[in-house]
């Protein structure tokens, strides 16, 4: 058995003359949870595609549970389970039925009885005769990770598990991740834009227009990212901001709720921009910089200012 | 209600519908393009008034007057001949399998009893399935006999010319003496309306999945193509049989269509023709983007089949180009399956070629389907 769930390297996919990913590398030891974290379109889809067979790369290689990406991908669907971005199950037949076909697909014994027990796990026992389709976004996606994690996957690939559900539901679907992955001593990598999701995570994988930026844990990339960072707050936070705008040394500034994170790699720079910049109804105080500011730093320095928001 | 911006919001979903439909380049051009294609192919294909139509004679005799007969046949613009012989046993065979529309029998002792103004008989026997094939040309049959002995009723065989015809033109339409038209379309809407039900329901079943977003999450899981193509196919066969049950029944009951044949042998070329639709529905899925291109499609390959399979118009009827093309659809052999059980009560031997026809179309568009079944997303 191969110590790594996902070995890959090189791996590039383009569409047309677009490159979607280009050269990854990415060895993830097995038992982990990963975050994969990246702007939209930095081809965090692309790569989970990738991986699970779903998409042929145009260059480079590997494994995913041992087996070769480019030729065995009938092996990785039967041990991986993944979620797609979009929810992809049957919105017009029930929640069993889609449980249901799933199990057959994978020829699971006992079918009622995992049905059952997953629907027992779920909570949705007693809805289990409702279209799928009626769904809230949270329970849609709770459906989704139990009909993927059903035939007891090695390996969990999750693709924006959680975009677009409530905070309650964010927290319930990562409890239920870790308890998988504990129990279980299932891998799983997860895409996210959340940074607290990002935080729970063993190690984080960052991409930015197709190219793996950095990874680590999450202490390892904002001590990486050689920020410093000064956090202000008070009424006058929000004229400050236009005037602190292009001011040498200071790279980035970002809003944190209503106070301002104003971030660069050069203290000098930066100090004298921020004693410039008092006032008295503002109040300056250095932080500790957050994921979050390292990866808006790393999102400058990549240069995708012009990328789409989704 | 036609407030002051009304020309304005209309205006607005107006440029929003064109640039919808300009960018679905695909749907586009079926739109524009479809209609001219069956424009040209329908306009010059379709011939209400067959003519060249496959006879087979057979003369117990050889003289002048026959020779005469059997080129004013010839000459006329309605009967080919395709067969010559003695044996007219042969020519019920020929017309059973519908090889021939036509078979001319000329008895024995012919040329004698007509100079002898005894008035012989000429048998023309028709294959009436159709009943408007063979009108045209029977209707025409007497007057191209009469004029090809014209020449031939000289000197002392004048007295035959004036008045009646020297001889008696015997005419009997097989399979549908009455002419009665409903005997030849009810099994012909057999084929047409599984052609069109089928290949619609399973064109859609693979593009739904692409439209839903579910494509991807089928393309995750464990299914091979071929276990995916027989899934999605089998529920289909279910329908058909359905399908076929009820409009054998009206058929019978509301129809009174006769049924001649053996109905084994109609199920063997239903389940054949049933396959091969299910396979153009499948492949149809496996090309279009959407269930819109599925459904365009679908018409596409509809159209020719109504058209130019013989069951709205006469097969011999149309050019040999578009005979070819008559050939390779589906419905066409499954016309001369269905219409040759239940209407002629042919045996299994004279529906081989039309059988072997639909399996040999079958393997192919499977076969197509499979190569174009994508395994990725790519």
């Amino acid at each position: 058995m191969s110590e790594f769930a996902i070995d890959v390297k090189g791996l590039t996919k383009a569409f047309g003359d677009k490159l979607a990913v280009n050269g990854v590398d990415l060895a993830m030891p097995r038992g982990q949870v990963w975050g994969f974290l990246g702007p939209n379109g930095s081809g965090k889809t692309t790569t989970i595609r990738m991986i699970c067979g779903l998409l042929r790369p145009t260059a480079g290689s590997g494994s995913c549970l041992g087996f070769d990406i480019l030729t065995e991908a009938d092996k990785i669907k039967l041990r991986a389970g993944y979620m797609t971005q979009k929810f992809s199950f049957w919105t017009d037949l029930t929640i069993r039925e889609n449980l249901e076909f799933v199990a057959r697909l994978y020829q699971l014994g006992d079918l009622a009885g995992t049905v059952d027990t997953t629907l027992d796990e779920l909570g949705l026992a007693s809805r289990q005769h409702q279209l799928a389709g009626n769904l809230s976004g949270g329970w849609k996606q709770r459906l989704a990770l139990a009909a993927v994690t059903m035939h007891e996957p090695e390996l969990l690939l999750l693709d924006e598990p959680t975009a677009g559900v409530d905070p309650q539901a964010r927290r319930d679907f990562w409890d239920e991740i870790h308890r998988i992955t504990s129990e279980r001593g299932v891998t799983a990598l997860v895409s996210t834009h959340y940074m607290d999701e990002a935080e729970r995570c063993d190690h984080i994988v960052y991409l930015a227009n197709g190219e793996l930026v950095t990874q680590g844990t999450a202490r390892d990339i904002v001590a990486r990212s050689g920020l410093v960072t000064f956090r202000a707050e008070g009424k006058g936070v929000r004229a400050l901001s236009a005037e602190l705008e292009g001011r040498p040394g200071i790279e980035h500034i970002a809003y944190f709720g209503s106070a301002l994170h104003v971030s660069g790699t050069q203290r000098v720079l930066i100090e004298s921009a921020v004693t410039q910049a008092a006032a008295p109804d503002v109040e300056w105080q250095e932080v500790r910089p957050t994921l979050e500011d390292a990866f808006i730093a790393m999102t400058h320095e990549a240069g995708v200012d012009e990328r789409q928001h989704a | 209600m036609i407030g002051s911006g009304f020309s304005g919001r209309v205006l607005a979903i107006f440029i929003k519908e064109f640039a919808q439909m300009r960018r679905d380049r695909f749907t586009f051009a079926l739109m524009l393009g479809v209609p001219i294609l069956q424009l040209v192919l329908f306009g010059y294909a379709i011939n209400t008034n067959p003519k060249h139509l496959p006879t087979a004679v057979y003369a117990a005799e050889s003289t002048p007057i026959v020779r005469s007969l059997l080129k004013g046949l010839e000459n006329s613009d309605y009967f080919d001949l395709v067969e010559q012989g003695n044996d007219p046993r042969q020519g019920q065979h020929l017309l059973a399998r519908g090889d021939v529309a036509f078979v001319v029998t000329i008895p024995p002792g012919f040329t004698a009893d007509l100079i002898a103004a005894r008035r012989p008989q000429l048998l023309v026997e028709a294959d009436a399935t159709d009943p408007s094939v063979a009108a045209n040309a029977l209707g025409q049959a007497d007057a191209i006999f009469a004029s090809a002995l014209r020449h031939d009723l000289k000197g002392p065989l004048a007295g035959l010319r004036p008045g009646q015809q020297p001889f008696e033109l015997v005419v009997h339409r097989k399979f549908n003496p009455e002419g009665i038209t409903q005997y030849n379309i009810v099994p012909g809407l057999l084929g047409v309306i599984l052609t069109l039900t089928l290949v619609m329901i399973t064109g859609i079943a693979m593009t739904r999945e692409a439209e839903r977003g579910t494509m991807e999450n089928l393309l995750a899981m464990p299914a091979r193509p071929f276990e995916v193509m027989v899934g999605k196919i089998a529920p289909y066969l279910v329908v058909g049989a359905v399908q076929t049950l009820v409009i054998l029944i009206a058929a019978r009951f509301l129809f009174a269509v006769p049924f001649a044949g053996n109905m084994a042998l109609l199920m063997l070329g239903l389940v054949i023709f049933v396959i091969a639709n299910l396979a153009v529905g499948f492949t149809f899925s496996t090309i279009a983007a959407t269930q819109m291109q599925a459904m365009q499609m679908t018409v596409f390959f509809f159209l020719p089949s109504i058209l130019l399979s013989g069951f709205m118009f006469p097969f011999r009827g149309m050019p040999g180009w578009a005979q070819v093309i008559g050939e390779v659809l589906p419905l066409t052999h499954f016309l001369r399956v269905v219409r040759g059980v239940m209407l002629k009560g042919v045996s299994i031997g004279d529906i081989v070629y039309p059988l072997l026809a639909m399996t040999l179309f079958t393997t192919v568009v499977c076969t197509i389907a499979m190569l174009r079944y994508r395994r990725t997303l790519d």
